[in-house]
């Protein structure tokens, strides 16, 4: 593990990486521990008097049906954080999975799942997400995770299988397979751990790109389903008091620019890290 | 006296421009004695390091084995086997010492743990026990301190000491056959002895055979049984050691014996081999070396088989059949 560590150490000192993990720490101790300090976001204190500007007793004011817009974007940090995260850990597995067979056994099994891969890259991931997702009336996170998850590993298997195609040149690959060490040992012990790196970076971009996805989908009402607090689904539900009460979107909105440029400096710096040459 | 390895007519090709294969490997033959050791030598690209390599298929892709080759084992055909059954022979009938240890070692495990990778591969035993011999390797190699060094990772050891672990995880599974690649080219001239040093002890120890591949003629003699000298893929002298330094008949050897500096005799300028190694997609016809043989006459132009040039002595030149000028050739060179 001590190439991840060196690339996050290098990443912390890098400016833009220590301000991108900076903010996404705090994001993470706000969605982990923040819902417990805030009122319930579900509560509705009194309905009939709808939103309210934002004020002392509602930082960011309520929703036309008077919840806490900050306990709403809150929770909505622990939903979306989660989402994205358990979705880009699932593509990650697939996308090292994919690529460090292929790369490594390469012949036939490399070019049917390389061109199974650029089938799937052809299609845009929206579609196919829409296309599934409209057969549920109320969307089960479980299947939006597992479906972000599946369509996300495309670009990252190919990124594994050239890095392999690399590694598999080097000297103590050739010496270990001549000791005679098993497929299976190979790939775990000697390539697994250098593909970690670029992985990493690959992950921490995907993390952004999904909570993107995720709101999108929310605000097209096929992804979090309320009441439960999104978002992507707070921006959807104040749509109808744009002009009377701004607040219900701007707050939803900042959160999710703030968390995916975060999200992105941070993954830049990691890049810049691992590989010095993109820099 | 047994053969431990027999290769006959080995030829490696690669896809080349044109969709023409060109063979960096193109007919190579000999044979290995149980704990005899043989000596290929040659230049960077005479094809030496993939014929090593091709003894346990290891060819890198896209090249390939071309069919009509053989390579034997005692009883195994090594090119009929694939899969599990070819990994049991890797390491375990042929250890590999590969010529860079900075870069045949795993740099993200200790040292330990390559070595009981070794072991594990071959042998079904405890953890504990795999460690135990290694150990016991390390200790054999001369490695000090061994059971710290286990713990080491390969960057905190020295090119010698690296070099060691290597030969220990060669050694890890027990091979009748060793393959030292250019053992000592990346190594400081004090560690080279060294390292040639515990080589010579394990292989009188272990009884091993060994093929020892470089470049260099000054570790051959009083140490290889046999000598065949590389050029452009092909073996083009063929014998004992003693009798190819006493009578090096091949213009090729001549040369490669008239670069190399002599202490003892008198002051002579040294007369290296014009040009270089011509690339495998670009070998002349007729004799290889023809372009760069000072001695090259009008038969060069045929390609010429292994001659007899004494028993048990051959090379591939015309010059083998006519005394005269090859014994007039080998005055003129040897001064």
């Amino acid at each position: 593990m001590r190439p991840v560590l060196d690339a996050l150490a290098a990443a912390w000192h890098h400016p833009q990486g220590r301000i991108g993990a900076f903010i996404l720490l705090i994001v993470a101790v706000t969605a982990i521990v923040g819902p417990w300090l805030l009122p319930d976001p579900l509560s509705q204190p009194d309905i009939l008097i709808g939103s309210t500007p934002p004020g002392l007793g509602h930082p960011f004011g309520t929703d036309q049906l008077n919840r806490d817009i900050l306990s709403r974007v809150v929770t909505g940090a622990r939903v979306s954080l989660g989402v994205a995260l358990l979705a880009v850990a699932l593509s990650m597995t697939l996308g090292a999975a994919v690529g460090l067979v292929s790369g490594y056994l390469g012949g036939v099994v490399d070019a049917v799942l390389m061109r199974l891969v650029d089938g799937a890259l052809a299609i845009p991931r929206l579609f196919i997400l829409l296309l599934v997702l409209a057969v549920w009336e109320r969307v089960p996170v479980l299947a939006l995770i597992l479906l972000i998850g599946a369509t996300g590993w495309f670009a990252t298997s190919r990124i594994v299988r050239a890095e392999v195609l690399r590694l598999r040149e080097e000297a103590y690959v050739r010496a270990a397979e001549a000791l005679g060490a098993r497929r299976r040992r190979i790939i775990f012990r000697h390539l697994l751990p250098n593909v970690v790196g670029p992985l990493l970076v690959t992950a921490t971009l995907a993390v952004g790109d999904v909570i993107l996805l995720e709101a999108g989908l929310s605000f097209l009402g096929l992804g979090i389903q309320p009441p439960m607090p999104s978002w992507g689904g707070m921006i959807l539900e104040s749509k109808e008091v744009l002009v009377s009460a701004p607040w219900a979107g701007i707050f939803p909105g900042l959160a999710i620019v703030i968390t995916v440029l975060s999200a992105n400096l941070f993954g830049d710096a990691l890049r810049d890290a691992v590989d010095p040459r993109s820099a | 006296m047994s053969r431990v390895l027999e290769v006959r007519d080995l030829r490696v090709s690669f896809p080349g421009p044109d969709h023409r294969r060109f063979y960096p490997v193109d007919g190579v033959t000999f044979s290995l004695e149980r704990g005899k050791t043989m000596a290929l030598v040659g230049e960077s690209g005479s094809g030496k390091s993939l014929t090593s390599l091709a003894l346990l298929q290891l060819v890198p892709s896209p090249g390939r084995i071309e069919t009509g080759s053989v390579i034997r084992m005692g009883e195994t055909d090594v090119l009929a086997l694939r899969g599990e059954a070819l990994r049991r022979i890797r390491g375990r009938r042929v250890g590999v010492i590969f010529q860079d240890p900075m870069t045949s070692l795993n740099p993200v495990f200790t040292v330990g743990d390559q070595i009981i990778e070794g072991i594990l591969a071959h042998f079904k035993m405890p953890r504990a026990t795999a460690r135990e011999r290694a150990l016991h390797l390390l200790q054999e190699v001369g490695i000090p301190d061994p059971s710290g060094r286990l713990k080491a990772y390969p960057h905190q050891l020295s090119g010698g000491m690296r070099q060691r672990v290597m030969i220990a995880i060669a050694l890890s599974a027990e091979p009748e056959i060793l393959v030292a690649d250019e053992p000592t080219t990346a190594l400081d001239v004090t560690v080279q002895a060294q390292i040639l040093e515990v080589l010579d002890r394990l292989q009188e120890s272990r009884g091993m055979a060994v093929l020892l591949i470089t470049h260099d003629l000054g570790i051959v003699a009083g140490r290889a049984d046999r000598v065949a000298v590389m050029y452009a893929g092909q073996i083009v002298e063929e014998a004992p050691t003693a009798r190819l330094f006493a009578n090096p008949s091949h213009p090729y050897t001549q040369g490669l014996f008239a670069s190399v500096p002599r202490i003892k005799g008198p002051l002579r300028r040294l007369n290296p081999i014009g040009g270089s190694i011509p690339a495998p997609t670009a070998w002349p016809s007729g004799c290889r070396f023809r372009p760069r043989c000072p001695k090259a006459f009008d038969k060069s132009e045929l390609e010429p088989p292994l001659l007899m040039v004494e028993p048990d002595h051959q090379m591939r030149c015309w010059l083998a059949e006519e005394p005269q000028r090859s014994s007039h050739a080998v005055n003129e060179a040897i001064g």
